[in-house]
């Protein structure tokens, strides 16, 4: 069976991937706006003037998801399996499989309180997000 | 400036599975097509745009070009294609424009791979998360639409049951069969709230489109009546779902349907007919919507109504859509054909008397969109 996919960082997201192996999960905020954004980029989207990292909170809600009955390489013994959107309190959305939740659409209800966790996998650490309540 | 008329538009003669044909062999083979549609030959075309290998195309077919376009955004760059091949037409830098697509998706003969590089956005932040393909990659967006309208699984079944009464009366329809909403719901799950019948089908096929000015049209010994490209539009927006501005809403469909209709000088009352390109069946509802046919959260009723369907206020995709007429991966060209055929009036499920057809395409993952208007010419 094929791994699961890992990430092959670049030197503008070498950061991101740092942090996330010390389960810590930080995103670039542009320095004239405040914003925060994701994925990580060179310069500012907002202004194309320079980014800070920060270390942001990990709380988030659920704002989509889908359930795929087909597995992408590494998900063969997991399908169908939940891929979700996370919209961090800070703005950005992430991705994630919500860990511990099973893949039935009557119990996932858009809008519910998500919080970090990550998933170690190879080398690295991939943030996920879980159900608030699930612990 | 110059009018830019089409004046060729073919289809391979046989669509969806396709063994015995490479791409480039269906490339040649609709080119061909088109071209006689004109009374034109190889030696005539001096500019030549695809996303297949526009240099191995040219070499194959023995065209010298003086002017190409590459230009690779998904499934619609075709749409790009047209709108660029309008300005190097206008510009002097080309007279006869040939626009090509080709792809082997389901037999894969002479068919690129995909590479999905890992430092890639789209390898660093989707792929981990087990998204590879269009079904997972492109559907993600659509429960945040259909939860804030308060919509479920069997109002997204609806647009492929209107679509169904257009791809019933097309004989080239890949999946002809009259739906309903209980037969989209049967079929098979694919990603969760997506059934395979809300899921284009993956196939064989290709066409081409003959491009050049008015002026020029008017010497040449034309099969069909030249269609006026008469606005275009290009968008673009993100790399991937999770990062649209708004997950219930395309800002590239927004910008790139509004210039076109600009450009072209229309209202929405204008338009006669109106193709949204419908890889999965969320992509009509966003369209819809964002140029503007329908208010917020208001397109699955007005698709329920019949308003879509034949003898509806509003034709759309009438050759059955990507969802049930064929899809070989990037769809643009066929939304453009029927498009074309239409304000010919010679389309299998013909509307009465349409002066002006609009058409949306998508590219990538809601990554670009573009948009053009066609119309008789006088």
């Amino acid at each position: 069976m094929p791994a699961k996919s890992l990430p092959q960082p670049t030197p503008e997201t070498a950061m991101f991937w740092t942090k996330a192996k010390q389960h810590e999960l930080w995103l670039q905020k542009c320095e004239e706006t405040g914003k925060f954004f994701f994925p990580p980029r060179p310069a500012s989207p907002f202004t194309g003037g320079p980014a800070v990292w920060e270390r942001v909170s990990g709380r988030a809600r659920l704002v989509s998801f889908n359930i795929p009955h087909r597995a992408a390489p590494g998900f063969e013994g997991e399908a169908p399996y939940i891929v979700a959107i996370a919209a961090l309190d800070e703005g950005p959305n992430m991705l994630t499989n919500l860990p511990g939740a099973a893949p039935d659409p009557t119990t996932l209800k858009i809008g519910a309180r998500l919080e970090l966790t990550f998933e170690d996998r190879g080398d690295f650490s991939i943030p996920q997000f879980r159900l608030a309540d699930s612990q | 400036m110059k009018e830019i008329v089409i004046v060729g538009a073919a289809e391979t003669k046989r669509l969806g599975i396709i063994p015995d044909q490479s791409v480039m062999g269906m490339a040649v083979e609709s080119t061909l097509s088109a071209l006689s549609q004109a009374g034109l030959r190889i030696t005539d075309v001096d500019g030549v745009a695809g996303v297949l290998p526009v240099v191995d195309f040219a070499f194959t077919l023995g065209i010298k070009p003086r002017w190409i376009d590459s230009t690779m955004v998904g499934g619609c760059s075709n749409m790009f294609h047209i709108r660029h091949a309008m300005a190097a037409i206008q510009t002097g830098r080309a007279d006869t424009v040939v626009i090509v697509h080709a792809e082997s998706a389901r037999s894969r003969q002479g068919s690129p791979s995909y590479a999905r590089e890992p430092a890639s956005l789209m390898g660093q932040f989707e792929l981990p998360y087990g998204l590879l393909m269009p079904d997972t990659r492109l559907t993600l967006p659509a429960m945040a639409y259909l939860d804030k309208y308060g919509l479920g699984e069997a109002d997204l079944a609806e647009v492929p049951v209107a679509q169904s009464r257009w791809a019933n009366r097309n004989p080239r329809a890949f999946r002809p069969e009259l739906l309903t909403v209980d037969d989209v719901l049967a079929s098979p799950m694919i990603s969760w709230p997506f059934h395979k019948l809300e899921c284009c089908p993956v196939n064989d096929g290709g066409g081409a489109l003959v491009l050049t000015s008015l002026e020029r049209a008017r010497d040449l010994n034309l099969t069909y009546r030249p269609v006026r490209i008469a606005g275009s539009g290009e968008a673009v927006e993100t790399p991937g779902t999770p990062f649209m501005e708004d997950l219930t809403s395309s800002r590239a469909f927004r910008d790139a349907s509004a210039e076109a209709m600009r450009a072209a000088g229309i209202t929405h009352a204008d338009v006669d007919h109106l193709m949204i390109y419908d890889p999965f069946a969320h992509t009509p509802l966003y369209g819809l919507e964002d140029m503007g046919f329908v208010e917020r959260g208001g397109a699955v009723d007005f698709i329920r109504s019949g308003a879509t369907g034949p003898g509806g206020s509003l034709p759309m995709n009438t050759n059955g859509g990507g969802l049930l007429y064929v899809h070989t991966g990037m769809y643009g060209m066929y939304a453009l054909q029927e498009a074309v055929r239409q304000v010919q009036g010679r389309a299998a499920a013909q509307v009465a008397d349409v002066t002006t057809s609009l058409v949306l395409g998508l590219g990538g993952m809601f990554a670009a969109a573009g948009s053009v208007v066609l119309q008789k010419s006088n």
